[in-house]
């Protein structure tokens, strides 16, 4: 920056700088990044490394330098510091893409494959169980699992949400003034303090509470992940609740008061009528979050073969830790071409990888859940939020 | 509803007021449901601490450091996990917070405006994917392709201790752990530095462009100090999630116990929380105990980490 001074100093600058003000065209961008693109094309060409993968990194490395250097020289080193920030910045981003693209593209191309491609029939993976499917069957499904997942998320959205409901409200209108005041701000802490605990502690409690008061030290039931989850549901719901609830304008409650309305009959008809928008939207987002959770279920439920559909008696399956299981059992052995279900005599081709194909089958399968939850949150939150501006 | 008739009786209840029998119950039910549910919050994390107390007393009580035999030491059992665990979310936190400043600028001073909402969704997306997703994902796709990486990082720095050792293939070590556990924690601290860059004061940031600086230089001057504090409070929440995830640990690295700083070598680190998951199925009694006491410390850790986060917060925030 050129600074002006009272004194006259002994070199004056120029009157025109040309370097310090002239930017030059974005597309002088294109041409230090081909340049560099060239470039590490070439030197990994020689070094023998050559792949899409190393020349778009070494290529963007280059052009940081090339870019930079190129700036520095026609527009001063202010700008370059700048060009190379922006470059610096766009990278960041770049590179967080890159993670979430090669993930899901590994999920659509090796799950969604296994998933129309199961045998005998289309999407018979979503139909069948593992029972009997034994080494490297190039079959199962996991209707036990996916069964095993709605149940216990079911059952932990029948817990969390009426807490986390009535919790929100009673920060939100009743917790005003003398101890309930007091009581609020202790709930909030609890609340956040909530929100951090790691997963498997989660899982630790549901495990420690329900071993405690039974006999069988190896007992695993559906209930006690659902528990667990709900541990975790809780404090998202009353976050997002609270913070709908308190959307609410004031002089609506006011105006039911006014009419003689009671407390409760305004919060019912008044209140949560008008936030149903957002506190669905909220609650659907938290189921969402806690369909994935797979370390406390690992702790409490256990895993069977079969579609379980009792919660208080016996383990269960769910897909996060369908998944699990069968990333740990990795490449099956494949001594014959065939493997017999003991089961129903079925005879079912053998493949090598068939357990990480369930995996990446089941997490899409997953992920397809998720999806839908979280368009459908969005879905309700577009159409149903317009009404409070009406 | 029939609201006329009503307003004389309402203006004349007081509290203890039984006019209107019905309708007092039914305010009554509901604020006992409200206030119960806010009482049940502070009974179940008291539940939470002390299951957790109580049930990993056995082990404490069995231990060398209690009872003077020798069977085995809480102290050698629980160290090398907390230093697996604390190594492994530091260097998340190392990898993660550069890119997701980057990014957070990028969304909320570098993007096009219209763009800039959908790029913060496409973020939040990976936030959305299962924490398992993300091992099979690692596990099977990512390990394979660090592979030339490490190699590289071990043959030409292996003077630096970080990268010394010997890494043999699969790398299932703790680098490739820390990596996955990056992008999980990418997404939180995006959207936290974000949010507080964007209420960076506009008029400062007009000020700082319209004497002349950059726009690399307005956010060095004014954006960056001004959201310092945010950026610290969302990486100690990536702190916190990082050192409780357990799947992407899990499911990557295989396992050790010591207390070896070469992050490139296998079997060298193990987590608290990936070793009690793949414990637990096996666990009774004082393992079980033991397994419970290294969840509480795991438990008191994340907590101090995220009430520093809060303070932060809390300090920092009413400034805007």
């Amino acid at each position: 920056m050129s600074t002006p001074t009272d004194t006259p100093v002994k070199n004056p600058p120029a009157l025109h700088r040309p370097r310090d003000e002239r930017r030059l065209p974005w597309y002088h961008l294109v041409f230090t990044g081909l340049a560099g693109l060239l470039v590490a094309v070439a030197v990994l060409a020689v070094a023998g490394a050559l792949s899409i993968a190393s020349a778009i990194l070494l290529g963007f490395v280059l052009h940081l330098l090339f870019g930079w250097a190129y700036s520095l020289v026609r527009e001063g080193p202010r700008w370059a510091t700048d060009r190379l920030m922006t470059l610096l910045v766009i990278g960041a981003f770049a590179i967080a893409m890159f993670p979430l693209v090669s993930l899901l593209w590994s999920v659509i191309a090796r799950g969604m494959t296994r998933v129309l491609a199961a045998k005998p029939t289309t999407l018979a993976f979503w139909t069948t169980d593992m029972s009997g499917i034994i080494g490297g069957a190039d079959a199962g499904g996991v209707a036990h699992a996916i069964v095993g997942t709605l149940l216990i998320t079911l059952w932990a959205s029948l817990i969390s949400i009426p807490v986390g409901l009535f919790t929100a409200i009673f920060l939100v209108e009743y917790a005003d003034q003398g101890w309930k005041r007091t009581l609020g701000k202790g709930v909030t802490f609890l609340v956040d303090v909530m929100t951090g605990i790691p997963s498997i502690v989660a899982g630790l409690f549901g495990l420690a509470l329900f071993i405690a008061f039974m006999p069988d030290q190896s007992v695993r039931m559906g209930i006690m992940g659902a528990v667990a989850l709900s541990l975790l549901m809780i404090p998202t719901v009353v976050r997002n609740s609270e913070e709908m609830l308190r959307l609410v304008p004031t002089d609506l409650r006011e105006a039911a008061y006014a009419l003689g309305v009671p407390k409760w009959l305004t919060i019912v008809k008044v209140v949560l009528r008008t936030a149903i928008a957002g506190l669905t939207t909220g609650i659907t987002l938290a189921i969402a979050r806690v369909i994935g959770e797979t370390a406390p279920l690992l702790l409490t439920v256990g895993m069977v073969t079969s579609v379980n559909w009792n919660m208080f008696d016996g383990r269960m399956a769910t897909l996060p830790t369908f998944i699990n299981q069968q990333y740990r059992n990795g490449n099956a052995n494949c001594m014959s071409d065939t493997v017999t279900n003991p089961v129903n005599q079925e005879v079912y081709a053998c493949s090598i990888s068939t357990n990480i194909d369930r995996a990446w089958a089941a997490a899409f399968t997953l992920i397809v859940i998720v999806m839908v939850l979280n368009i459908i949150a969005r879905l309700i939150s577009h159409y149903f939020s317009p009404k409070l501006s009406r | 509803m029939s609201t006329a008739d009503t307003t004389p009786e309402k203006t004349r209840s007081s509290p203890g007021s039984m006019s209107s029998g019905g309708r007092r119950m039914g305010d009554s039910v509901f604020s006992v449901l409200s206030i119960g549910s806010g009482l049940l919050i502070f009974v179940t994390l008291a539940a939470v601490a002390i299951f957790l107390t109580t049930e990993s007393i056995p082990a404490v009580v069995a231990s060398q450091e209690f009872s003077g035999t020798a069977e085995f030491s809480l102290i050698e059992y629980a160290a090398p996990l907390v230093f697996g665990t604390v190594l492994a979310a530091a260097i998340a936190l190392i990898i993660a917070i550069p890119i997701s400043v980057g990014i957070a600028l990028f969304i909320s001073h570098f993007a096009p405006r219209r763009l800039a909402a959908g790029l913060g969704y496409m973020i939040d997306l990976l936030a959305a994917v299962p924490s398992v997703v993300y091992g099979l994902w690692g596990g099977v796709w990512l390990v394979p392709k660090l592979e030339p990486l490490y190699v590289f990082l071990n043959t030409y720095f292996g003077w630096i201790p970080l990268f010394g050792g010997e890494p043999t293939a699969p790398m299932r070590n703790l680098a490739s752990a820390s990596v996955v556990l990056a992008v999980m924690v990418l997404p939180i601290i995006t959207a936290v530095s974000r949010e507080v860059f964007l209420q960076t004061p506009r008029l400062q940031e007009e000020a700082a462009l319209a004497l002349g600086a950059t726009r690399w230089e307005t956010i060095r001057t004014v954006v960056l100090p001004f959201g310092r504090g945010g950026v610290v409070a969302a990486s100690m929440l990536g702190l916190g999630r990082a050192l409780g995830e357990t799947m992407a640990v899990l499911m990557i690295l295989a396992p050790g116990a010591t207390f070896s700083l070469h992050i490139l070598e296998v079997g060298r680190h193990n987590s608290i929380a990936a070793n009690i998951a793949s414990k637990s199925a096996e666990a009774s009694g004082v393992d079980m105990s033991l397994l419970i006491f290294t969840g509480l410390v795991l438990f008191v850790l994340t907590f101090v980490i995220n009430a520093i986060a809060r303070w932060i917060v809390a300090r920092s925030g009413p400034k805007s």
